[in-house]
């Protein structure tokens, strides 16, 4: 049998957390941003069928970056929570808190026992009946867990994007003004292509984007704010 | 389930056998107590029938576009009325509907599980169920409370959508095994189902406008409630009207109060003029 070498525990988490930033930062980013209308998400996602964005229960969505069978497979653990929660109690016994510490703790668990972490992070977001009320949690694949206002990024070049959500993002806008700001600042973020027009242009048919509206029961007769937006819906936010 | 990649033991054998899009299959794994009709009282062979409050008659017909289901707001235990106000007809996504007669706990119950089986089916594989899938989805659960149906607490649903492939709305009915039934034209359920249906063989008419089949299904209904004691009437004192939905290719939607309203004193009224025994 052979001997095993001794790794401090420091250096063990830190390879580890290096490992998953590592994943997550090669993603593409998603944004979430809370506004007067809802709550807004905005992914960089070229496939119309692997989504990034899902919607978990009647007033709560999720995003995510990093590997796609790991965030599917923790969106769908989600989904199952809150279907059984809601049959078993009620409706408005679910809450983005209560699936945002389930998920703090299994991303935390697997994370220090596993043999490799997830390189996934989280957003789960509720839409509230007032802008004040909306929550923005942010999970890290280390499983700590954040209650962001505003807004959130995730995934590769969160700095830059997050300079630019600052200037644009302001908490008055409607789902066409956050919109368009969150896709200028996943366009600005962008690596030049080397194209003579130096930046790329991000086009509806790049974005996946899903609204949680603040009243879904009077604009749409249903309990369930999550909506998907159509390309030719996002053609016409972004008037291009 | 026989998979195609290696045998029960394999990991994708694993893998799939625990992504189950059901709801209902997944509650069974994790929390089968939470399960209707799972309690079955195994000492219990007599009729438990009276136990419990009893849900009564459900009409649906096809109409030019579409399915309604109409059903009336009483209850009953034995002799007694256990509730005037209780409702019948659920929506159980955007394109269907179900109507339920049989002992109301279980099928509240039932109803409660079919909504979350299809949202839970839609959220997880990010598309709706065809509605045949619903359908047999629904007469699985039946199945699943035979047990309970064998000791007199049965449930028997009426099941009607919109076939957003084949543009038409399309009803089904269910026996207590489970066993599912597609019906044409016109169907009804519960102990006032024979007179409801006498009355839809004469009411009923192909290619009738939405208005037209509301008022067919509450006279329907009224037809029912006068010879069947289970079943409720209008209710003119309380206000009190049949719940009824319409489905669509726009989706399913209840009918407002009003309508039904004017629907039903249209009904007694003509009745009333007519001045005659039936």
């Amino acid at each position: 049998m052979t001997q095993q070498f001794y790794v401090s525990p420091e250096q063990l988490m830190k390879d580890r957390a290096d490992f998953a930033r590592k994943g997550i930062a090669r993603g593409r980013s998603v944004v979430v941003l809370s506004c007067s209308e809802g709550i807004a998400l905005v992914a960089e996602n070229p496939s119309p069928s692997l989504h990034k964005i899902g919607e978990i229960y009647d007033r709560i969505a999720f995003a995510a970056v990093g590997k796609y069978n790991e965030f599917e497979s923790l969106r769908q653990a989600g989904v199952r929570y809150a279907d059984v929660r809601g049959y078993s109690y009620d409706r408005e016994d679910v809450t983005a808190r209560g699936l945002a510490s389930v998920y703090a703790q299994s991303l935390g668990a697997v994370f220090t026992a596993d043999s490799k972490p997830f390189e996934v992070e989280l957003a789960v977001a509720e839409v509230g009946l007032r802008q004040a009320e909306d929550h923005l949690y942010r999970l890290t694949f280390d499983g700590s867990i954040a209650d962001e206002p505003d807004y959130v990024v995730m995934g590769g070049e969160i700095d830059a994007v997050n300079e630019t959500l600052r200037s644009d993002w302001d908490a008055g806008q409607d789902f066409a003004g956050v919109i368009r700001a969150a896709a200028g600042a996943l366009e600005g973020h962008l690596p030049d292509n080397g194209g003579a027009s130096g930046q790329r242009r991000l086009g509806p048919e790049m974005l996946e984007v899903a609204v949680l509206d603040r009243d879904p029961m009077s604009s749409r007769g249903s309990r369930r704010a999550f909506r998907r937006l159509s390309i030719a819906e996002v053609t016409d936010i972004l008037g291009d | 389930m026989n998979l195609p990649a290696g045998g029960h033991s394999s990991t994708f054998s694993q893998i799939s056998h625990a992504a189950t899009a059901s709801f209902s299959e997944y509650l069974s794994r994790s929390a089968p107590d939470l399960l209707p009709g799972r309690g079955s009282a195994p000492g219990i062979t007599s009729n438990a029938e009276h136990l419990a409050p009893h849900a009564t008659t459900i009409v649906a017909m096809t109409y030019a576009g579409g399915v309604i289901m109409a059903g009336d707001r009483r209850a009953t235990m034995g002799n007694m009325i256990a509730s005037r106000h209780i409702e019948k007809v659920f929506p159980a996504d955007n394109y269907s509907v179900l109507g339920i007669a049989g002992t109301a706990g279980i099928a509240l119950d039932v109803t409660r599980l079919f909504q979350v089986e299809l949202e839970h089916y839609e959220k997880i594989e990010g598309t709706l169920l065809s509605l045949e899938g619903k359908a047999n989805r629904l007469g699985a659960m039946i199945r699943s409370n035979l047990p309970m149906a064998m000791q007199g607490l049965a449930v028997i649903p009426l099941f009607a959508g919109f076939d957003t492939d084949r543009h038409m709305g399309r009803l089904f009915s269910y026996d207590v095994t489970g066993g599912r039934y597609e019906e044409l034209e016109h169907h009804s359920v519960g102990s006032g189902s024979v007179f409801a249906r006498g009355a839809l063989k004469k009411l009923w008419k192909p290619n009738m406008d939405e208005d037209r089949a509301v008022s067919v299904a509450v006279e329907s209904l009224y037809d029912a409630a006068d010879d069947d004691s289970a079943t409720g009437g209008p209710d003119v004192v309380r206000q009190l009207w049949p719940v009824v939905y319409a489905v669509n290719s726009a989706g399913a939607k209840r009918i407002p109060e009003r309508v039904l309203a004017a629907a039903a004193e249209a009904v007694i009224a003509s009745r009333a003029v007519a001045g005659r025994e039936a």
